[in-house]
């Protein structure tokens, strides 16, 4: 009897083994092939683009001479909101997981879930009515005292609608990202690994350094890498906040502009061949985004013993 | 926490502790010379919170390492630094969650709930704040194409998404398969939501001819813009869970499938959740991709397999960009702010489903 | 316990939830106020007509949609405002069965049309003359009168302050502030912009020497901001910025009056329409009830304010069946009537296309027909 009932389970759980392998099989493949698609889609609508005649092309001087300017607008806008959001984001996230009381903690964790899904539209409309306004009289005083900067060149933006506030905004838009992935991280580290730092008469911060954030490191920047996807492709925010235009040094004079908002913008509008130059900007916006990540992979794969299933 | 409870309390017997009124004092010294700092630069309240949060963060670590040493020292700086963390952040949150509630809220009337925009034309708004009436017309349309559109791209991605991060995280060995899945689906997140729409847009066009707009195919899109977000969250929750858990149940006899399902999954389950909350909170907002795959709707539809559909997102941007009424945008501005905050509370709401399900299914731990 | 807690709370929620999404209603005006259509509905015709194209015919489309219901409770018209260009790519994919745009086909959009509409192509039609207005923010100045010189020198940035000599020497009387002008421009590309620098182009050749296109002259930095909205608000919160719009959003700005001719114009409906009479039509390789118009930039006419910009809708001459010519052609006649106008105008304050434009629109549409 009882043999019997083992032979049963176990025959039904090899098929549900195979059935459910297959699945998750079948799942990842599902993924290289829609990824796959799009690109082929990408490729084949930004063709036109590589036999155009330079003089087409908006500018006048052909595809690289357009795309470079906004390229490194692009980098510049992530790379601020990284540079904010990241230590900012870990700071939260400890604060949560290990300093914070329980209670008041829960609760903390739920507000910043919530704020990631404030929409974009909502955070440009604040950034160009409420934090813009704020941070041009900052300017104002930066390029009088901080000018031979070239970061800070004068004469400063009237309105403040300029990259750094974008990239402030950004900031503010990955923050609950960052936060929130950290957050259950540091959550997961081993109880045992912190309470034999602190039996060893570590110090909170000891503990953390010794035994959270190693164990967390790979976690981290997959967190940063999640947000720093969101803030390359952000469209709304950036097309509402910042007042675009050449490249310029200076993050506090309207100028710069992003990919996504480059084709947010001028996207409505085009067809034909300037159609194939934004969804050609568009690939180039996927290729940064490529190479961030093989070096983002790189990084991680040095820390791979702390995972747990290795 | 278990840490608290190892937190030394204070003891006669020590030294080198420093009483806890120093502090106040330091913070008391800072704020006044922080006050005299910034009167330097022109009095006002900014730079003097600037001033004094630096002086404390300095004055408070090189006191603490005076009297107690260094390493007492760089846990105090630590702690300063981790509260200053959170102080920073949490102004700008603040900042725009009182914007959405300060103007969200007047516009949060029974008819903005329950009525759609169908008939409303810019003279009714113009006769609205001619005779200071209330203002007309809703978002409900908005609401039902939001919670459709998403229930389906989250069906759609969700089941793909953790199997895929399942696959990758129990199944695979590190084989080439795997880290082509992993790296492209890193290279998913980097998708231009625009360029989501405009593939779902085309891929439909192409099989059932073109200009075919529905709710299906912008959740499509978004599920484009999900499956990596969910993988990704779902992967890191899925490694973190420790390799004894799985040993010990292999260790019963319990077949892979059944450990996967009743002991990763459940150990898993509130950093799955929140991941995927992350990433319905990610596209519920998207405004580009619907804008090119469902169309424009006015009035309310149901059926997400057939006519076009408006989502909240895309309320609030034609809104705010083309108003109702171009000469009296008063009330399309009241309109927009209200339906930010409708999204905002639903997405509450999905959140707290979120946590109670992975309350319900979450072993008992010490935590 | 606290399972149950839960429990609870996810009943109320779901509950909430249900409620919330069970008893909405599409009847968000009273039926009384719905005013204007009491007149017996003339035909009946039934079934959906698409449209897509310029966001900027949103508010006017909307107006449409609603009278042209209220008259055929039967037929829907849904439009999605992706934009012109959007709009008439989906129009020659035959994604859509009309298409509002900014501008008229092109030549080669026209051959295009062909394919999809039958030997005789598509038809644009006129729809309505929106003005463009030179807006300022100037504390105490409301009207100022500006040559088109002036105004491209100053949208290039060479006129820098309000007390330049320039503008000086056109306003006798008015106490011109020392302030520094900033100019605000459309950061998406737009049907405004285009028809805004094409006026500067034609009428200021030696200040404005430009490639006219939808999108702002990258070579001068300026402050912008995305819409319409955008650029109005910004120029309102900014002292001394002069910007262009489409008139109806003006508000409270100063606004310019035009240098036509040897006298200053004020921007008025009828002023609008004044210029859209004098434009030639596109006669070469269209069909014959086409009705693409070249607006004259340059005119010296009397009353006529130059910087306007006409919104078309686009039909097919041909449809595949008689239902969706029936449709397009009650919906047509709808736009262009006397009705459809003056709704237009009430809610979106646009200028109403002339009677005679309304006669020859009107045999435009009575020509469209079923394919053979």
């Amino acid at each position: 009897m009882s043999t019997n009932a083992l032979k049963r389970t176990g025959g039904a759980g090899e098929s549900g083994d195979k059935i459910f392998s297959g699945a998750s099989l079948a799942a990842g493949c599902l993924i290289l092939a829609a990824l796959f698609s799009v690109a082929v889609f990408l490729i084949v609508e930004a063709l036109p683009v590589l036999g155009a005649d330079p003089s087409d092309i908006t500018g006048g001087e052909g595809f690289l001479t357009y795309i470079f300017p906004i390229v490194l607008g692009t980098v510049i806008a992530a790379a601020i909101a990284l540079l904010i959001a990241t230590p900012l984001g870990i700071g939260v996230a400890l604060f949560i997981s290990h300093y914070a009381p329980r209670r008041f903690a829960q609760g903390l964790g739920y507000v910043i879930d919530l704020l990631a899904a404030i929409p974009s539209v909502v955070y440009g409309a604040w950034g160009y009515a409420v934090l813009a306004p704020q941070l041009a009289i900052a300017y104002a005083w930066l390029a009088a005292n901080a000018g031979w900067l070239p970061i800070f060149e004068g004469p400063a933006s009237q309105t403040g609608r300029t990259m750094l506030t974008a990239g402030i905004v950004l900031a503010v838009m990955v923050l609950p990202i960052i936060t929130s992935l950290s957050r259950e991280i540091f959550l997961q580290t081993p109880t045992l690994h912190e309470e034999a730092a602190l039996a060893m008469g570590a110090t909170r911060w000891e503990m953390i350094t010794m035994a959270v954030l190693p164990f967390a490191r790979p976690g981290i920047i997959s967190a940063a890498m999640l947000g720093l996807g969101r803030a390359l492709g952000e469209t709304m925010a950036v097309a509402l906040v910042l007042s675009g235009g050449a490249l310029t040094a200076s993050l506090i004079k309207s100028g710069n502009q992003t990919i996504a908002a480059e084709i947010a913008l001028n996207f409505p509008e085009a067809f034909g061949l300037r159609l194939s130059e934004l969804i050609a900007a568009g690939l180039v916006l996927f290729l940064i985004t490529l190479a961030v990540n093989i070096v983002a992979r790189w990084i991680i794969s040095r820390h791979k013993e702390f995972s747990g299933a290795n | 926490m278990a840490n608290a409870t190892l937190t030394p309390r204070r003891s006669q017997l020590t030294k080198g502790r420093m009483p806890t009124y120093t502090l106040w004092v330091v913070l008391a010294a800072s704020i006044v010379v922080g006050a005299a700092l910034a009167a330097l630069v022109g009095f006002s309240l900014v730079p003097w919170a600037i001033f004094s949060a630096i002086l404390f963060i300095v004055a408070g670590t090189a006191v603490s390492a005076a009297i107690e040493g260094e390493r007492k020292a760089k846990n105090r700086l630590a702690l300063f630094l981790v509260y200053g963390a959170f102080l920073i952040a949490l102004l700008p949150l603040l900042s725009v969650i009182w914007t959405v509630l300060e103007r969200g809220v007047p516009g949060l009337t029974y008819n903005f709930l329950f009525t759609s925009m169908n008939g409303v034309t810019g003279a009714i708004d113009n006769q609205v704040v001619a005779e200071g009436t209330p203002v007309l017309g809703g978002a409900y349309h908005a609401i039902v194409g939001t919670l459709q559109i998403t229930l389906w791209a989250t069906l759609i991605s969700v089941p793909i998404g953790l199997l895929a991060a399942i696959y990758l995280v129990e199944y695979s060995t590190g084989g080439r398969l795997a880290r082509a899945i992993t790296f492209f689906v890193d290279v998913m997140t980097g998708i231009p939501s625009i360029v989501a729409g405009l593939f779902a847009a085309a891929l439909f066009g192409q099989l059932f001819g073109p200009g075919t707009r529905t709710g299906f195919v912008a959740a499509v899109a978004l599920s484009v813009l999900m499956v990596p977000v969910v993988v990704r969250s779902t992967e890191e929750m899925l490694k973190i869970v420790p390799n004894e858990l799985r040993e010990a149940a292999y260790a019963l006899g319990v077949r892979k499938w059944r450990t996967i399902t009743r002991v990763v999954i459940p150990t898993a389950i509130s950093g799955i959740a929140s991941g995927v909350t992350l990433a319905i909170a990610r596209v519920i907002g998207e405004t580009a991709p619907i804008l090119v795959t469902a169309g424009f709707a006015r009035s309310i539809n149901w059926n997400v397999f057939g006519d076009w559909m408006s989502t909240l997102p895309t309320f609030i941007y034609y809104q705010i960009l083309t108003p109702t009424s171009p000469t009296a945008t008063d009330p399309s501005t009241q309109r927009a702010w209200a339906a930010a905050l409708v999204l905002i509370i639903m997405v509450m709401l999905l959140n707290l489903a979120a946590r109670l399900i992975a309350r319900l299914f979450a072993p008992k731990t010490s935590r | 316990m606290k399972a149950l807690r839960f429990g609870r709370a996810a009943a109320v929620i779901s509950v909430a939830a249900l409620a919330l999404t069970a008893c909405g209603s599409d009847n968000a005006v009273d039926s009384g106020t719905e005013g204007g259509s009491s007149a017996a509905p003339e035909s009946t015709v039934s079934g959906t007509l698409t449209g897509a194209g310029a966001s900027s015919q949103q508010a006017a489309m909307t107006a449409w949609q609603a009278g042209f219901e209220g008259l055929n409770p039967e037929a829907t018209v849904q439009y999605s405002p992706d934009g012109s260009g959007a709009g008439r790519e989906a129009f020659l994919a035959q994604g859509v069965q009309f298409a509002g745009s900014d501008a008229y086909l092109d030549d080669e959009e026209y051959e295009a049309s062909k394919e999809i509409c039958g030997p005789d192509g598509a038809i644009n039609i006129p729809a309505y003359v929106s003005p463009i207005a030179v807006a300022f923010n100037v504390p105490g100045v409301e009207e100022l009168n500006l040559d088109a010189a002036t105004i491209a020198s100053i949208f290039k940035g060479e006129v820098s302050n309000w007390n330049d000599e320039a503008i000086a020497a056109q306003n006798e009387g008015v106490e011109l502030p020392d302030l520094p002008i900033t100019v605000v421009h459309r950061a998406d590309e737009s049907g405004t912009t285009e028809n805004f620098v094409e006026y500067l182009a034609a009428a200021a050749p030696e200040q404005w020497t430009y490639e006219v296109s939808g999108d702002w002259p990258a070579d001068i930095v300026a402050e912008n901001a995305q819409g319409t909205n955008g650029v109005v608000s910004t120029t309102s919160s900014t002292e001394g910025a002069i910007t262009y719009t489409d008139a109806s959003a003006v508000g409270d700005l100063g606004q310019a009056l035009v240098k036509v001719g040897e006298e200053y114009v004020a921007l008025s409906p009828e002023a609008a329409s004044r210029a859209v009479e004098v434009a030639t039509p596109v006669d070469e390789g269209r069909n014959d009830v086409d009705m693409s118009l070249d607006l004259e930039r340059d005119t010296t006419e009397s009353g006529a304010y130059p910087i306007v910009l006409i919104s078309y809708h686009l039909y097919c001459t041909t449809y595949e069946d008689q239902e969706t010519v029936d449709l397009v052609k009650a919906f047509g006649s709808y736009v262009i009537s006397e009705e459809g106008q003056q709704d237009a105008a009430d809610s979106a304050g646009n200028a109403p296309i002339s009677e005679t434009l309304r006669e020859q629109a009107q045999e435009a549409i009575d020509s469209i027909q079923v394919a053979s």
